[in-house]
């Protein structure tokens, strides 16, 4: 009798209505992961601190940081006051301003405005591009040989010099269409983004390649579901963690090559700032001003540590070999 | 394997011509004038017949035709030429005389060839970017060794967060920041890499040292970072497989079971990441040549590209492109030669 007693309540599990835990969705689980991150929590809070720190900055600190004010040029930041106290300083301008007067603190913002602006565009622009060809590579087999050769190929480019020639080629016809600001942007977007979609391409093309073969694409083509709603109602959902992790790495690139550009002199004009042509502009004077240099540097490096921390935290969220454990 | 080889390398003779196509027909899309700085005053046919003294009197594919004709088959016989007669390693052969005065490819801005600038210039580039990557694999393998051991331990933790700051940092941050801590505020080196200087003592090898500890290690900090992620990654591989359990299952000692067997296995990812490895570094060697005042071939490219000297940033461009196809075929090799469950053929 007792053992029958223990046998029924073994599997009383089994006879059960309902689940005892509330269901989770998946994204539930990818969260509570991806909190246990500690640098990808933190990351992924600086990078929305500082969007939108740009995004508003303005607003808060509404100095114009094209307005030269020549009596008040080179203040030091109010930091200096605290070891010397003979330098000019305040709080007029936190930050100082640089040998024409121009707030510091307004320019940063300024110019994170633009580069975040290239980053995230930029990054759009080759996921667009890398999905869409290594979608179009891996569906349909035509086109996947040609298409991957492709792929090959470009990533053979040599990408600074050739990103360094496309800059400097096409500045004049676009400065004359758009502005030379409006071109400009326009242009870095554009190669940036049109030479860092490879990477992209690849990953999403093996993930589809091995997608396709499974059950619920064969059942979803047996009743006649044509191959654009298989791509975007099945596939597409399936291959957005892979994805968005080159997303992460894609928009830490796009910023070090924007700034990267505007150091070595073909990037935007010069009175139109961004993180990467500050710190060119302060490398001249960085005997007497480092601070000119730290801090535009700093900015650039503490946004591209968060970008890879919020990658490294978003890769172990999105892998659900990981998360189990 | 040698079948495989032979063939990647017959393969990437039309991708490297596709190549040099795509340079060569986005560089005839260049709006810009090499006569721009000839003044007013000069007439214009006399400025026809200067342009067409450059080559650019004919059509596009001639034109592509000549450089190509220049590059693949003139410029090695004056290498080879070079080799036979005053090189010192192959000096002793008969001098073979092969180029006999045809037209080389010539700079606009010098007038002189090409490839003697690139020649003249070759050599920092080398020094700088082939010792910083030596010195960045040095430093990265065994923190990458190390820290997978210690799996999660401090200098783990330390190390990831390290590697992670050096992969975030812009060299042309670093550069600055080096130079205000180094040269400024404490004056041990020099700012700018004197490429004068010869090296005959002990002195002036100490100074050719502090002169490229800076540059040197700023490259080597970008490697460092990313040699040693692929290392501790490989190493994390390979440490829970069955093999290392029956490595210890049977006594061996943990130095060998680290050293050798699982360091071996890791190392064939590793060695293949170091080949690719190879062509970004010159690509970064552009900005970090330009921070430090290196005349190498990276500020050459970007010296050439604003004074609009067409021939030799096709030239510079595609050596940078040749670099490429050549290491990632040295990272296929090495990658069938190391590994044995790899097949080519």
């Amino acid at each position: 009798m007792t053992d029958q007693a223990t046998e029924i309540e073994t599997f009383s599990a089994l006879t059960d209505k309902e689940p005892q835990k509330p269901p989770r969705s998946q994204w539930r689980d990818v969260w509570d992961q991806f909190r246990k991150h500690k640098g990808a929590v933190f990351g992924g809070g600086f990078l929305i601190f500082i969007t939108l720190g740009v995004i508003f900055g303005p607003w808060l600190w509404d100095v114009d940081p094209k307005g030269l004010d020549i009596r008040n040029k080179n203040w030091r930041p109010i930091y200096t006051l605290l070891w010397d106290s003979s330098v000019t300083a305040g709080w007029a301008h936190p930050f100082g301003t640089d040998q024409l007067g121009r707030d510091i603190l307004a320019q940063m913002i300024a110019g994170g405005r633009v580069s975040m602006a290239v980053g995230w565009l930029a990054m759009g622009l080759a996921l667009v591009i890398g999905t869409a060809i290594g979608v179009i590579a891996g569906y349909f087999k035509r086109l996947d040989f040609w298409l991957m050769r492709f792929t090959d190929l470009v990533l053979s480019l040599p990408i600074l010099p050739l990103v360094l020639l496309a800059v400097t080629l096409f500045r004049q016809p676009l400065n004359s269409r758009f502005g030379p600001e409006g071109g400009m942007f326009i242009l870095i977007v554009a190669v940036i983004g049109l030479t860092s979609w490879m990477q992209t391409a690849r990953i999403v093309r093996g993930d589809i390649l091995a997608l396709k073969e499974r059950e619920f694409i064969l059942a979803a083509r047996s009743i006649g579901t044509t191959p654009g709603k298989i791509i975007r109602r099945h596939l597409l959902p399936n291959v957005i963690s892979p994805i968005m992790v080159s997303a992460t790495l894609g928009l830490a690139t796009a910023i070090i090559t924007e700034s990267a550009l505007s150091f070595l002199g073909v990037g935007f004009p010069s009175d139109y700032p961004t993180w990467g042509k500050l710190l060119a502009d302060a490398v001249q004077r960085m005997q007497d001003f480092p601070e000119r240099v730290l801090l535009p540097g700093i900015a650039i490096s503490l946004t591209v540590l968060s970008v890879n921390y919020l990658g490294d935290g978003l890769r172990d969220a999105l892998d659900p070999r990981i998360r189990g454990r | 394997m040698l079948t495989f080889t032979i063939r990647r390398l017959l393969l990437s003779i039309p991708t490297l011509l596709f190549i040099s196509l795509i340079i060569f027909m986005l560089l005839q899309l260049a709006p810009g004038d090499p006569m721009a700085q000839v003044p007013l005053t000069v007439p214009p046919e006399v400025k026809q017949k200067m342009r067409e003294a450059l080559g650019l009197g004919q059509p596009v594919y001639v034109q592509y035709w000549k450089w190509l004709v220049q590059f693949f088959w003139i410029e090695p016989q004056v290498f080879i030429d070079y080799l036979t007669n005053r090189s010192f390693l192959l000096g002793w052969l008969p001098d073979t005389a092969l180029y006999q005065g045809e037209l080389r490819v010539i700079s606009w801005q010098t007038r002189s060839p090409v490839m003697d600038i690139v020649a003249q210039r070759m050599p920092q580039t080398m020094w700088v970017v082939g010792l910083s990557y030596v010195v960045g694999i040095v430093i990265a393998i065994p923190i990458g060794i190390y820290s997978a051991y210690r799996h999660y331990s401090i200098f783990d933790q330390a190390g990831t967060f390290v590697t992670m700051i050096g992969f975030s940092i812009p060299p042309f941050f670093t550069g600055p920041l080096l130079i205000v801590i180094f040269s400024v505020y404490l004056g041990w080196l020099p700012s700018i890499y004197d490429t004068t200087h010869v090296v005959n003592d002990w002195a002036s090898f100490k100074i050719q040292l502090q002169q490229m500890i800076m540059p040197v290690m700023v490259l080597a900090l970008q490697t460092t970072a990313q040699i040693s992620r692929y290392m501790r990654g490989a190493m994390l591989d390979n440490l829970n497989q069955d093999y290392v359990r029956t490595a210890r299952a049977k006594g061996l000692s943990e130095s060998v079971v680290v050293m050798g067997h699982v360091l071996r296995n890791s190392m064939i990812p590793v060695v293949t990441v170091i080949a690719l490895g190879m062509p970004a570094v010159f690509g970064g060697a552009i900005i970090t040549e330009n921070v430090f005042k290196v005349n190498g071939i990276g500020q050459l490219l970007l010296t050439a590209l604003f004074a609009n000297d067409l021939p030799m940033v096709m030239t510079l461009t595609f050596i940078f492109a040749i670099l490429i196809v050549l290491f990632n075929l040295i990272a296929d090799v090495l990658y069938g030669l190391l590994d044995p469950r790899i097949r080519y053929d």
